[in-house]
């Protein structure tokens, strides 16, 4: 990879103490780089520890959680800094769109407010500019922005989520975090939401990191992927190259479990394909089994696989790969 | 600025609106301002001060006289003013009621919030404090605490010392339902957001938290100025009051001490009593009202809201 990184996570480990149980290890040696204007994606299914991965970037996580790693942002470590230097870190570099953004906005304050919120608290600006800029914001992703003055419940879903992403704007991060910024919208807002992120990008060059479980919404807008599996990397490498050359056993099944657009299931002839789908479900993050964490449901498991963790392999350019089954 | 008064403005000409129609909240409003406007113009509602002594024609204090032209509620024993002592009355225990109040409201408040949003060492410690207040019986502690003070002979009044006791003991109520609130509220996303975007705690406290929890302080606070006063009159009956400064409490305090009842002076002891339920009832009833319009669980239209917003996009979708 590129020397210049923007962001770059070294075997972060995040883990929660959970009372009367041992602790839930939600993440276990993630490292992955993020380059100025490039679009990564998180894929993986719930509770892999997508999320889990941003907060401990940001350091949002609760009191309970224990983070090790080191994460470099321009080659400062996050994780060094106190709390007080982070907060300077937060949203000015690194700003991220909540999952579910309904939520993320405060019901008794005006929406306009709450973007304004964001730059004078870091004393970007005079508030006359900071009112401005609310304007240029909302326009920005569409919003007339006389209605920056409404409450978020007046608001559509869509709107409240573009409203989101025009807050996460506003102090101009070198990193925009999307956390699923497309679910719970229906599929026209979803497109539309999607083609903001990248006309924004385009504009303002800005580095995406984009956690989804739709491997659609991974073809469309990302250059590279992370696949994780159970709170560990399963692969990592170019879109195209993850796509077409799947190495990992999860990740063949995961794109398999999606429907073709070029080829689609004929009801008509018997010889359709059927969705395949993975059985099972991913391991309890108090209870990880001691070899891979992916071998309960692994199609093409051997002895291995049952006691030892596979490593992260080079398969190829850029290309990584936890399997044993990889030369 | 401007925009934001006119807007206050408006929030305040709507409240008013919807409060005007409230039958309840009304009369307790009645009832306080009533007790209160008693309290400021007290010197304008009678000719007496209330130490003056009644004398009749033959210079002979008029003790234990009923209610007639000399005064619309009699005389004590020492041939006071029964009318003048109650006006007068209503300031001190009006004023200890109210500071007391505010102390506790404040004290809980604060308290309250920093336990809720902090959590941890801090909020286990608040909250055996507040466990421990409760569970001792608030009357004897406060009257064991209000003679010690008096004891020490401190250079402040003895109503300061009435005000700061049950000010400093009285906040446990409210801290407890104030850290429940801040303990739900700080949960959701939106203070996530609020981090995320870099702001520190007090900022956090003050534009998120503060905002949703205030409604519950206001109800609440007037609810615990009926406390204050009815705490305040209790300790006065049993003679903590100041006499040279003479609440309800204190009257009744006297009334007990010389034989009103025994000599049929009802007009000695019937008012104070009769004011102190007065202004209890109707800080309860304006408490409960401000409550129900305030607090946005017991309010329909936050919810209302909610259910428009979910069934156009359903209807939509």
């Amino acid at each position: 990879m590129a020397e210049s990184a923007l962001l770059r996570v070294c075997n972060l480990n995040t883990e929660f103490i959970i009372p009367d149980k041992g602790p839930a290890r939600a993440l276990e040696d993630v490292s992955f780089e993020v380059h100025p204007g490039e679009t990564l994606g998180l894929v993986g299914e719930s509770g892999c520890g997508k999320t889990t991965a941003l907060m401990s970037i940001l350091r949002l996580l609760p009191s309970n959680a224990r983070i090790s790693g080191q994460v470099f942002f321009k080659d400062v470590d996050l994780f060094g800094l106190s709390e007080k230097q982070m907060r300077a870190y937060r949203w000015r570099e690194l700003a991220i769109v909540f999952q579910g953004a309904m939520n993320a906005l405060n019901p008794v304050m005006r929406v306009g407010e709450q973007i304004r919120e964001a730059i004078t608290l870091h004393g970007l600006m005079s508030s006359s500019e900071a009112e401005m800029r609310v304007g240029e914001l909302l326009e920005l992703v569409g919003i007339p922005k006389e209605r920056g003055a409404q409450y978020p419940f007046q608001y559509s879903g869509g709107m409240r989520q573009r409203a989101m992403i025009a807050m996460a704007l506003a102090c101009s991060p070198s990193v925009l975090f999307a956390d699923e910024p497309t679910t719970a919208l229906d599929v026209m807002v979803q497109a539309q939401v999607l083609e903001l992120l990248n006309d924004i990008q385009q504009r303002l060059g800005l580095a995406i990191v984009l956690v989804t479980h739709d491997l659609g919404v991974v073809a469309e807008m990302c250059d590279t992927v992370v696949v994780m599996y159970g709170g560990k990397v399963a692969e990592y490498g170019p879109v195209d190259v993850i796509f077409n050359d799947p190495q990992h056993p999860y990740t063949q099944k995961l794109l398999e479990s999606f429907p073709d657009l070029n080829e689609p299931t004929d009801p008509s002839t018997d010889s359709r394909q059927v969705l395949a789908s993975i059985p099972g479900a991913p391991p309890r993050l108090t209870e990880i089994p001691p070899g891979c964490r992916f071998e309960p449901r692994c199609h093409v498991r051997i002895e291995k696989c049952k006691t030892e963790s596979p490593p992260l392999m080079d398969v190829g350019e850029n290309h990584l790969a936890a399997c044993h089954l990889l030369k | 600025m401007n925009e934001s008064w006119l807007l206050f403005k408006r929030s305040l000409s709507d409240f008013w609106r919807i409060f005007r129609r409230n039958r309840m909240g009304m009369t307790g409003a009645v009832l306080v301002l009533a007790a209160v406007m008693v309290a400021v113009i007290a010197p304008a509602l009678s000719p007496y001060t209330p130490a003056t002594v009644i004398r009749d024609e033959a210079g002979r204090g008029l003790t234990f006289a009923p209610p007639s032209v000399h005064g619309p509620l009699g005389t004590d024993d020492a041939g006071r003013d029964v009318w003048t002592q109650l006006v007068y009355g209503a300031r001190i225990s009006l004023t200890v009621g109210f500071m007391a109040g505010f102390i506790a409201m404040f004290v809980g408040s604060l308290l309250g919030i920093l336990a809720g949003y902090f959590g941890g060492w801090l909020d286990n410690l608040l909250m055996r404090v507040t466990d421990v207040l409760l569970v001792i019986p608030d009357l004897p502690l406060m009257l064991v605490l209000v003679a010690t003070l008096r004891q020490m002979e401190l250079k402040v009044s003895p109503l300061t010392v009435l005000i700061l006791v049950i000010g400093l003991l009285y906040w446990t109520s409210t801290a407890r339902l104030v850290r429940s609130q801040v303990l739900s509220i700080k949960e959701r996303q939106f203070v996530a957001r609020a981090r995320a975007i870099g702001a520190g705690h007090f900022h956090i406290i003050r534009k998120h938290i503060l905002p949703q929890i205030m409604p519950l302080i206001v109800a609440n606070t007037v609810l615990i100025l009926s406390t204050a006063i009815l705490i305040e009159s209790g300790l006065a009956f049993l003679g903590l009051g100041d006499p040279t400064q003479p609440s309800w409490g204190t009257m009744l305090n006297f009334a007990f001490d010389r034989n009103a009842i025994s000599n049929g002076a009802w007009w000695f002891y019937l008012p104070p009593g009769l004011a102190i339920v007065w202004v209890s009832l109707g800080c309860v009833l304006l408490g409960n009202v401000l409550e129900e319009m305030l607090n946005p669980r017991l309010m329909g239209h936050h919810l209302e809201g909610e259910a428009r917003v979910v069934k156009t996009e359903a209807g939509r979708g």
